[in-house]
């Protein structure tokens, strides 16, 4: 496999890029692997990366019943930050955070990772009083936020209309090291990572049951045959609940369209994110220079990962007064991606009643940005058959218990 | 998008006048019950990819509650009845069964 470097392209443009090796390889499945991990978004393939890296467990295989990162990892609008009211949640996010910054040193791939700074708007007094208290909350979880008023915002995002007609601009949570980073990158280098370390990344390949025996986890069957393992996680998103059902279990998951569109491209005007959570709009500016827009989800259940309009012009309209020279903007693109939301909108890294069978799901709206931090703390519960500090509180028991680490007051919608 | 007709009005509602009310059918329980009972009540839902049950409001019209029957993957529309039952009418049912012979859901009531 090619390392990449400036050396590498430089000797590259010299031979008409001849030397350049597949980042990945597509091999047929073995009849059984240590740990099988099913679905390829950012989340599975941070788990076996990191199962690799940390804890040298490098007999593994990652199934994907589509392609490589074509989940709600390749959906989505990549806005990374970690400014969370809960403890257990700064913990993780911050974390993952972390990791974002050097995540191109450590894959040797071009995550592109942009710390351009998250504002997230205050356009209510109840806003206001929300976000001073997580500025705090965040002071002491050692998270680097700020609470500033509207001339600072101005400064920052000099396109946003402060006074706006309805929700004027009264101030803002800013995360200066919060940012954006390419998602398909992301997906793509783990994968390449993982591999280099010889695990088998295996796209076109559906899960669709789960083999146990007695109570034990032995294997999977897939669109491509009976595959074996000792440990099994199930990393699939919006498709959670039905693969939790194959294995017997119910979750406290419902799976929504959650859209987002972009604008044709247009010279830089934009070098921060900023995001409106009353309105439920959010916008930042592709290095290509299109606006990225996202929006509110669907309020009942879908599976059909495309959408409705009506959401595409809730949102536009709100943004459109925050940012009055949007008006004239004509949109390229929009698209869906299935999101699994839980009750106190908090993900869940977790055992299950299933031996050998983990689950990582419940990241919604804004699993993205949590990525890196996610995989760390699922590959350690995996290895070791026990959740870790980052991820013990996000347990399944949680509902039962009422242990709910509630974010759906701190963030109206938690991109 | 989504149209739904309202069962008590017939009116034909897309979505933006109808307000969601999640997971249909489901068995309350409260003080007496087991932890598990009231975080199943509470938390655990069916979320199928397919035939699925909801609750509707009628929002913008007439403002009542009722129950809609809808496939989640191909959006199709099954029916609509009223929010006074615990389970779907027969016609409903019989209308599934033409589509997708041997569905199952959960436990009514
Ligand atoms: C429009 C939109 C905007 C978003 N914006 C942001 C944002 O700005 N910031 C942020 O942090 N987050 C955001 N998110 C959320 C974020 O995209 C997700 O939380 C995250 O990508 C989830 O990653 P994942 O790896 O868990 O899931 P996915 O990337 O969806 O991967 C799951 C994979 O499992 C596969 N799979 C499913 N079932 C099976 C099966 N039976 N067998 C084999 N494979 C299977 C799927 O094909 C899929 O590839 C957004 C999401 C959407 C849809
Ligand atoms: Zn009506």
């Amino acid at each position: 496999m090619t390392r990449y470097s400036a050396f590498a392209v430089a000797r590259e443009a010299f031979r008409n890029h001849q030397g350049w090796t597949r980042a990945w390889a597509s091999p047929e499945p073995k009849r059984r692997y240590d740990a099988i991990i099913i679905g390829a978004g950012g989340h599975g393939l941070a788990t076996a990366y990191y199962l690799g890296k940390n804890h040298g467990i490098r007999n593994v295989a990652i199934l994907e019943k589509g392609w490589l990162g074509g989940g709600n990892t390749g959906r989505n609008t990549t806005i990374i930050r970690s400014n969370y009211l809960q403890d257990p949640s700064a913990a993780i996010y911050e974390k993952a955070r972390s990791l974002y910054e050097e995540l191109s040193q450590d894959l040797n791939y071009n995550v592109m990772f942009s710390p351009r700074g998250v504002m997230m708007l205050a356009q209510t007094e109840h806003e206001i009083r929300g976000y001073k208290r997580t500025a705090h909350a965040n002071a002491l979880q050692g998270v680097d936020t700020e609470f500033i008023g509207p001339e600072r915002v101005k400064k920052l995002c000099p396109i946003i209309e402060i006074r706006g007609p309805r929700y004027p601009v009264l101030g803002a949570l800013w995360q200066p090291r919060g940012g954006t980073a390419r998602h398909d990158a992301v997906a793509w280098g783990y994968a390449r990572k993982c591999s280099e370390m010889g695990m088998d990344v295996i796209q076109k390949c559906e899960v669709t049951g789960i083999r146990t025996e007695g109570g034990k986890v032995v294997g999977v069957t897939t669109s491509r045959g009976d595959i074996d393992c000792d440990k099994l996680g199930i990393v699939v998103a919006g498709h959670s609940g039905h693969v939790a059902d194959m294995a017997g279990f119910r979750l406290p998951i419902e799976s929504v369209a959650l859209q987002a569109l972009v604008s044709e491209p247009i010279k830089p005007c934009m070098d921060v994110v900023v995001m409106a959570n009353t309105v439920h709009g959010y916008m930042s500016q592709s290095d290509k220079g299109e606006m990225v827009i996202g929006g509110g989800a669907d309020g009942y259940n879908n599976y059909t990962q495309r959408g409705s309009f009506h959401h595409i012009e809730e949102t536009v309209r709100a943004l459109v007064e925050t940012f009055p020279m949007i008006s004239r903007l004509k949109m390229l693109r929009m698209w869906g991606g299935i999101v699994d939301m839980t009750g106190d909108r908090s993900p869940i890294i977790s055992k299950t009643p299933v031996e050998g069978v983990f689950i990582n799901c419940g990241w919604g709206t804004g699993g993205f940005k949590a990525i890196p931090g996610s995989g760390w703390a699922t590959a350690e519960m995996i290895a070791k058959g026990e959740p870790g500090p980052l991820a013990e509180a996000f347990g399944l028991e949680r509902f039962r218990e009422g242990r709910f680490i509630d974010e759906s007051v701190a963030a109206g919608v938690a991109h | 998008m989504l149209i739904l007709t309202c069962p008590y009005c017939g009116v034909a509602c897309d979505e933006t006048e109808l307000a969601p009310g999640g997971e249909a059918h489901l068995k309350r329980f409260g003080p007496g019950s087991t932890d598990e009972e009231f975080e199943g009540y509470l938390f655990q839902r069916e979320n199928p990819r397919g035939v699925h049950f909801e609750r509707w409001r009628h929002a913008y019209g007439c403002g009542k509650w009722f129950h809609a029957a809808r496939d989640t993957v191909t959006m199709e529309v099954f029916g609509t009845y009223s929010a006074q039952v615990t389970e779907p009418p027969e016609e409903i049912r019989a209308k599934i069964s033409a589509k997708h012979p041997g569905w199952s859901w959960r436990e009514f009531s």
